[in-house]
């Protein structure tokens, strides 16, 4: 599973930090860096990090898979 | 009827079991509707987002001459705000400790099982005083460091502070707040005790924390830790308790959604979210205006009260697709539930984790269950909203 | 006529940001019809973002930033082919393996590419890098994980200054060269850059400004091994990093009629792309970095932004046009917002902060690195930037949105002691910068596409 973070909405609530802290850090006090690969035993936890966002910045997918179709 | 007494009648004890239709026409009325007393009260979505985000929207109730004394930073302007909250989140979130929350799940699960041990078949239990009110105030007493074996003490003392707290426009409230300034000032000493015991001698919990700061200028002063303190389990055992029976209510009214829910686990932290949208614990927020300021054609003038139905907005058809169906799956679910901006909840991840636990350990055990009385009886506060009691027949 | 719109041929060029967040919005739209995406990168769509942030910091590895699908456009991939040419009468998409595509309506989304060091050999050099690629962030990361003596970053824009604070973070010594008087001037004009000056030297960053990198040197063996400056001074490093802007991705289209230029190709609010007469096409749509397009709120000037939350907004009102007819149409006029983190503070920006005369700081200070700033040009807000002061951007951008008065209504119970006086913005003349801006005004309308267009010979 992939993750992608609109920063340009994101406002630093930082709940996703706080529900999945192996994914999401903040980097200063409002920064927000995160691991894009979602490692399968985190997936609940950022699951639960985008319902979360107050703003609905995170989303969660699965990558084009490169053999097309 | 006028819509100038739509505070009075949101406030009236008689329509707290359902008080959206009176939010309907709060924004039927709006954006901005002037009240008899010259507050105002806003309740639309977009407009109650736009204050929440204004700078010069204080929450300071020492603009007004309420109160001298430093409040807590619920109710702090920046900057003095984002020093203490940043100061309280350090030993609770990130960036200083962004594990701590998410590292309580074992315990806080742990917690719901001792719970709903007695619940078996055919018993009638009290979701409020059997289940949802004692998990988070379990939680918060361990996560602040208080002794949970206290509970009665500080309960009368937070009674009497959100009693204190709540908006009733039509009643005088001198009586409510010295009440509530007395009790503010012994949960504070209490509290303070409670952690100059810890200094020292350091414990893994927040009083400990704020004790034991090593750094002056990290220190919270005597005042600021007695506030802080009181706001966080005031704050952590009001509000929780009524998001999860809000929750076994909607899904006894709606046992479509509990099916759905049994079914497709995976929903539940999209339920929780629509839960604070559909059935929040805190409906209203107070905010003064540091200016005259314009909402939507409507001058506010400075200092003057504006109350913004958080709860109204979250049911607002101009921003959400049928907002008065509760729907797990809804998209885009950008609620008021936690309020927005810089207030926004300080301890919404926790909250979430309690609801998620309890709602998620509850709902296989109510697939037989019913409502003994429908509406439930409501506590008489209109801003933190909730039923007092939620007898149901397992 | 909508059913006809729905159905059909689509293709779609440049296969990152824009491209899939374009593919995914048509089928949203309820297109149905066939949907192929060229890219001439081998991967899927990746996130670049991470590239100067996470990435070089060490945390996630180049390769991890496949984007998320919002859900399965069901498209077919062309992925490591490159599109040559654009023949527009034929409506045909040229491929570089000798085939084409046909299409009924055509996307571009080719974005931008690093502007390389102007001299070829020197750019060769072992140790050279520009940032823009999942390879090119691999190579780098790799250099800094190994230790070299110093990096070296040309460029004081975004990119390099993320670069720079990377390379600190990860403990590295690092010089960075800048051709105007601060970092980010270009972007944010001349207040912010003196905070941003600040907090490079704060953190141990070599900053020397009002300077150009005039010659790379190589070892004798090939590899970097140090610079010569304007000012006669040298700096000795393993690693230099090229950030001296971008480049948009338009030579393909060198033949195709339409009005592409350094500057990106001119389209409509609508997304429709303009040809070399100031003629609307009505089946050639743009979006993403490689665009300009007209913003009523900036004089109708055309906007080149190189700014990842306008490619995701443009991809979808590019989207919505491509199977809607006329009057269903939707204009782009999202406002140009864009984030930045480095020295671990968090920029943001709203509006556009070149387009302004005045600044001042509404709220915090520049003392406790947490302010927000308000530009303004000729008496009304167009842009703010807030440093460690995210929360409060919705309520400038609502500013921006209602031409608000400059400078902004006081009130605010964190304002500036100086929130009541307005100093100039100084903004300086792009030529002067080292690094391309990532947000430009080019001109009005595309009246400028005779002198822009030259196709090669
Ligand atoms: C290191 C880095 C850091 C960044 N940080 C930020 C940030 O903090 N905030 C922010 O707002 N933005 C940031 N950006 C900018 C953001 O990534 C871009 O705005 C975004 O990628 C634009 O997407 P796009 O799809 O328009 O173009 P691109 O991502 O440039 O994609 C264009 C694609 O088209 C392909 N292509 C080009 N020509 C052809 C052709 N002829 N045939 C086929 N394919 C072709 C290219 O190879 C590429 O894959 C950053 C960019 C970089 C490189
Ligand atoms: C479901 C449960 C909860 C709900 C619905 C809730 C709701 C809210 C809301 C709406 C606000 C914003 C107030 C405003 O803008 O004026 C707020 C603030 C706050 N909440 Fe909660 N809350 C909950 C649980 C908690 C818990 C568990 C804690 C403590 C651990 C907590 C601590 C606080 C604090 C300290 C603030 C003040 C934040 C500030 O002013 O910066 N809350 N809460
Ligand atoms: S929860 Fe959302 S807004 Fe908050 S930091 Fe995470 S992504 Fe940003």
């Amino acid at each position: 599973m992939r993750t992608v973070v609109d920063l340009t909405h994101c406002q630093g609530y930082a709940q996703c930090v706080f529900l999945a802290p192996k994914v999401f850090q903040l980097h200063g006090e409002e920064g927000l860096l995160y691991a894009p690969a979602v490692p399968d035993d985190q997936a609940e936890r950022v699951r639960q990090a985008a319902a979360a966002c107050p703003v609905q910045a995170i989303l969660l997918g699965e990558e084009v898979s490169v053999d097309g179709r | 009827m006028d819509s100038d007494t739509l505070l009075a009648r949101i406030t009236d004890y008689v329509n707290r079991p359902n008080p959206y239709p009176l939010y309907a026409e709060l924004r039927e009325a709006g954006p901005v509707v002037r009240q008899a007393d010259g507050s105002y009260l806003v309740g639309t979505y977009h407009e109650i987002a736009a204050l929440l985000h204004d700078p010069r929207m204080s929450v300071d109730p020492r603009i007004r001459g309420e109160t001298t004394h430093k409040p807590p930073f619920l109710r702090l302007d920046d900057p003095e705000h984002h020093r203490l909250r940043t100061l309280a989140m350090r030993p609770f979130g990130p960036p200083h400790s962004p594990g701590r929350v998410d590292a309580m799940r074992g315990e806080i699960d742990q917690l719901t099982e001792e719970l709903m041990e007695p619940f078996q078949a055919g018993r009638q239990i009290d979701i409020v005083d059997d289940f949802a009110y004692p998990l988070p105030v379990t939680v918060i007493c361990r996560l602040l460091g208080v002794p949970r074996e206290d509970e009665p003490l500080f309960r009368e003392w937070s009674d009497a502070i959100v009693a204190s707290a709540d908006v009733r426009p039509e009643e005088d409230s001198t009586e409510r707040d010295e009440a509530g300034d007395q009790a503010r000032s012994e949960m504070g000493r209490y509290l303070v005790d409670l952690a100059e015991k810890r200094r020292g001698k350091p414990s893994d919990d927040l009083l400990s924390a704020f004790a034991n700061e090593p750094d002056p200028d990290r220190r919270l002063t005597q005042e600021e830790l007695a506030e802080t303190a009181v706001l966080l389990l005031i704050a952590g055992h009001e509000t929780t308790v009524n998001l999860i029976t809000n929750g076994v209510l909607t899904l006894l009214r709606q046992p479509e959604h509990l099916d759905q829910l049994r079914r497709e686990p995976d929903l539940l932290p999209r339920a929780v979210e629509e839960l604070l949208r559909y059935e929040p614990p805190v409906h209203m927020r107070e905010r003064i205006p540091l200016a005259d300021i314009d909402v939507a054609g409507t001058t506010i003038p400075e200092g003057t009260s504006v109350v913004l139905a958080l709860a109204s907005g979250n049911r607002d058809p101009k921003r959400f697709h049928e907002p008065d169906r509760f729907d797990p799956t809804r998209p885009d679910n950008q609620h008021l539930g936690f309020g927005s901006g810089i207030h926004l909840c300080y301890g919404a991840p926790l909250a979430r984790i309690e609801a998620q636990a309890a709602l998620g350990a509850l709902i296989p055990h109510l697939g037989t269950a019913r409502l003994v009385q429908d509406p439930p009886p409501y506590r008489q506060n209109a801003m933190l909203r909730g039923p007092r009691h939620l007898p149901i027949q397992l | 006529m909508a059913g006809d719109l729905r159905d059909g041929r689509i293709v779609i060029i440049g296969a990152s940001l824009a491209g899939l967040r374009a593919a995914e919005a048509l089928r949203e739209e309820g297109f149905t019809g066939s949907l192929t995406v060229v890219g001439d990168e081998p991967h899927p769509p990746y996130d670049r973002p991470p590239l100067s942030k996470q990435v070089l910091l060490g945390l996630v590895a180049a390769d991890s930033t496949g984007l998320p699908m919002r859900r399965d456009p069901d498209a077919e991939w062309r992925l490591g082919v490159r599109a040559t040419g654009l023949d527009p009468l034929g409506k045909r998409v040229l491929l570089a393996d000798g085939e084409s595509v046909p299409y009924d309506r055509v996307l571009i989304t080719t974005g931008t590419r690093a502007r390389p060091w102007p001299k070829a050999e020197e750019a060769a050099l072992d140790g050279v890098f520009t940032l823009r690629t999942r390879e090119d962030a691999g190579g780098l990361a790799e250099r800094l994980a190994a230790g070299p003596r110093r990096v070296l970053v040309i460029g004081g824009g975004f990119t390099g200054s993320e670069i720079a604070s990377a390379c600190r973070e990860r403990g590295l010594d690092v010089t960075v060269a800048e051709r105007g008087p601060a970092p980010l001037v270009g972007a944010l004009g001349g207040t912010l850059s003196k905070l941003a000056a600040v907090m490079q030297r704060n953190h141990g960053v070599d900053l020397r400004t009002g300077v150009t990198v005039t010659t790379l040197r190589g070892d004798g063996s090939g590899r970097f091994s140090g610079a010569e400056l304007s000012d006669g001074s040298r700096v000795e490093a393993d690693v230099c990093v090229v950030a001296l802007g971008a480049v948009r991705n338009v030579e393909w289209l060198a033949d195709s009629g339409l009005a592409a230029g350094p500057r990106g190709i001119a389209c409509d609010a609508g997304c429709r792309a303009f040809n070399m007469y100031g003629i609307v096409t009505d089946d050639i749509f743009v979006a993403g970095d490689v665009s300009r397009f007209p913003h009523p709120l900036f004089g109708y000037q055309m906007l080149s932004l190189e700014h990842w939350g306008n490619a995701v907004e443009q991809a979808e009102v590019a989207a919505h046009n491509m199977v809607n007819p006329g009057p269903l149409r939707r204009p782009h006029l999202a406002l140009p917002t864009f984030w930045s983190t480095q020295f671990g503070l968090n920029i943001k920006s709203v509006g556009v902060p070149t387009f302004s005369d005045h600044v001042v700081i509404a709220q915090g200070s520049l003392e406790a690195r947490r302010l927000a700033m308000v530009y303004g040009y000729q008496g009304r807000v167009t842009a703010a930037v807030t440093v460690d002061m995210a929360k409060s951007l919705d309520y400038y951008r609502h500013l921006i949105e209602t031409a608000a008065p400059f400078p902004p209504p006081p009130g605010a119970a964190d304002r500036a002691i100086a929130a009541d006086i307005p100093v100039p913005s100084d903004v300086p003349d792009p030529k002067g910068l080292s690094h391309g801006p990532t947000v430009a005004l080019t001109g009005y309308l595309p009246d400028r596409r005779l002198t822009v267009v030259q196709p090669r010979g």
